[in-house]
């Protein structure tokens, strides 16, 4: 099979919308996935009876359980029990509660970094639970995690092709659906992963440089 | 025994001896075998100013600790100021009441390692506190740190973050950020331990002028023995969980009575 430049074009706007839904499930499912893991690990550290040990667990589920499966029992099981979402809506957030789970992990790392002083400190100040976590922990456990939940969104831009296994029509999907109704995949598969290639590459540079201001100041 | 719980006026002027602000009873904290505090009883009047000493792991800094609630008694009864902070039967689970809560308001901490919020200025580190516990307005929250930034020679540093002051301007701030929250109490926890020789004169002489100026009640853990000879009404001197004795600097520092002490003063006082 050889290159055809004049197919390749022909397709190239195709595969740039398909890129756009791409962006868009990784960027909401980040937020998603940023916001949920928060919640979980401050839970988590909380220590709630009945409440953190569900969290935990629901943590360690989503971790031990591929993608794909989560995906597929989302989009295929969960209808019959009358919890119904488009294609695209459910990916977002199957995919970001999946992230969840990992980022959860991060910002507890980020919060044991924090040193015992500053929680003594706020204890000593009388400051109640919400301003401590919000004003002194939070901020500080954050900034040291940037950088790691940057290199999850960059992951799940690329886990998102996981998606079209449920009829989301990404970049993956619309490069397959191009490549079945052509009888060509050279084109729009090589292009794909091109595109794919054009978005991570600069964000994992950005990534780098984030790691760098970010880095401990001690 | 003076009759306990009763609240009384803090008296002024009168001959009798006022009520502790500070009492610890029967007071012990457990490491597991490790007694850190063996059914300790100790008192403090207000406006007192006492300073600890003893050996590191003598248990002098645990009464910081559990006075602050950054620790629990293993067993024993705690009061500040008339109210109980800590009531601890053995064996007992402890939980953080109200009552412990609003105790804890009384008193103010001043940490070895000054942990102030690195990312924060100082004047958002003093304010925080008033604003949030105390309900205090913004402009004056502001008012009032500005003040106490100057009361503590860092007037123009009010914009500066944690990580670009020397450790001696650090633990100032650490300083006018207890006092914002004026407590009844204020507990020194070998404040100059971490600074480096040239910057712990500094930091002493804000410590001096506290002691001189207000009728806080000051209880600090120190190594600096000149310092606590020149500021203290009383010197305690700890040993193996226990008060081994007390009493004022001048006899504690040119005439201790007990030989633990002196073998101790020796060791420390050659340097």
């Amino acid at each position: 099979m050889i290159w055809d430049n004049n197919f390749a074009i022909s397709v190239f706007p195709l595969l740039l919308e398909g890129l756009g839904v791409t962006v868009q499930i990784t960027l909401l499912g980040t937020l998603l996935a940023a916001v949920l893991g928060l919640v979980f690990a401050v839970l988590r550290r909380l220590a709630i009876p009945v409440l953190s040990p569900v969290v935990s667990f629901l943590v360690v589920f989503v971790r031990g359980t591929p993608l794909l499966v989560q995906a597929y029992c989302a989009f295929f099981v969960l209808p019959a029990y009358g919890v119904s979402f488009d294609a695209l809506t459910t990916g977002v957030v199957v995919i970001g509660i999946n992230y969840s789970a990992y980022m959860a992990e991060v910002y507890r790392s980020g919060i044991q970094g924090v040193p015992k002083g500053q929680w003594e400190a706020a204890t000593a100040l009388s400051l109640p639970g919400a301003r401590t976590w919000g004003r002194i922990i939070l901020p500080q456990a954050i900034r040291t995690v940037v950088p790691m939940l940057g290199n999850y969104l960059i992951q799940m831009f690329k886990d998102s092709a996981v998606l079209s296994a449920i009829t989301v029509v990404e970049l993956m999907a619309t490069a397959q659906a191009i490549g079945s109704s052509n009888f060509r995949y050279l084109e729009p598969l090589t292009m794909a992963a091109l595109l794919f290639l054009a978005v991570s590459y600069p964000a994992s540079r950005l990534v780098n440089r984030l790691e760098r201001r970010y880095a401990p100041q001690h | 025994m003076r009759p306990s719980t009763e609240p009384q006026p803090l008296s002024v002027g009168t001959a009798l001896a006022p009520e502790a602000i500070i009492r610890f009873e029967s007071v012990s904290k457990n490491w597991g075998s490790n007694h850190v505090l063996k059914s300790l009883n100790f008192e403090v009047s207000p406006g007192e100013k006492v300073s600890i000493i003893g050996p590191s792991g003598s248990g002098k800094t645990t009464i910081l600790r559990i006075l602050m609630t950054l620790e629990t008694p293993t067993e024993g009864l705690v009061n500040v100021d008339g109210d109980v902070l800590w009531n601890v039967t053995a064996g007992q689970k402890v939980r953080e009441t109200r009552q412990l809560r609003e105790t804890r308001r009384k008193i103010g901490m001043v940490f070895q390692q000054f942990n102030l919020f690195p990312h924060m200025t100082a004047m958002e580190n003093i304010i925080e506190a008033p604003m949030h516990v105390l309900g205090m307005n913004k402009a004056e929250a502001r008012e009032r740190a500005a003040d106490l930034l100057n009361l503590v020679g860092l007037g123009k540093h009010m914009n500066h973050t944690p990580p670009q002051m020397s450790g001696g301007q650090q633990q100032r701030v650490a300083i006018a950020r207890a006092l914002a929250m004026r407590p009844k109490v204020l507990l020194f926890d070998e404040p100059t331990s971490a600074l480096d020789p040239e910057l712990i004169g500094e930091v002493l002489n804000v410590i001096r002028n506290l002691a001189h100026t207000t009728d806080m009640t000051m209880l600090m853990v120190t190594h600096e023995m000149r310092f606590a000879e020149e500021i203290s009404d009383r010197v305690v001197m700890f040993d193996n969980g226990a008060a081994v004795e007390s009493g004022p600097p001048a006899q504690i520092f040119k005439d201790p009575q007990q030989e633990r002490t002196r073998t101790f003063l020796r060791a420390v006082l050659q340097h």
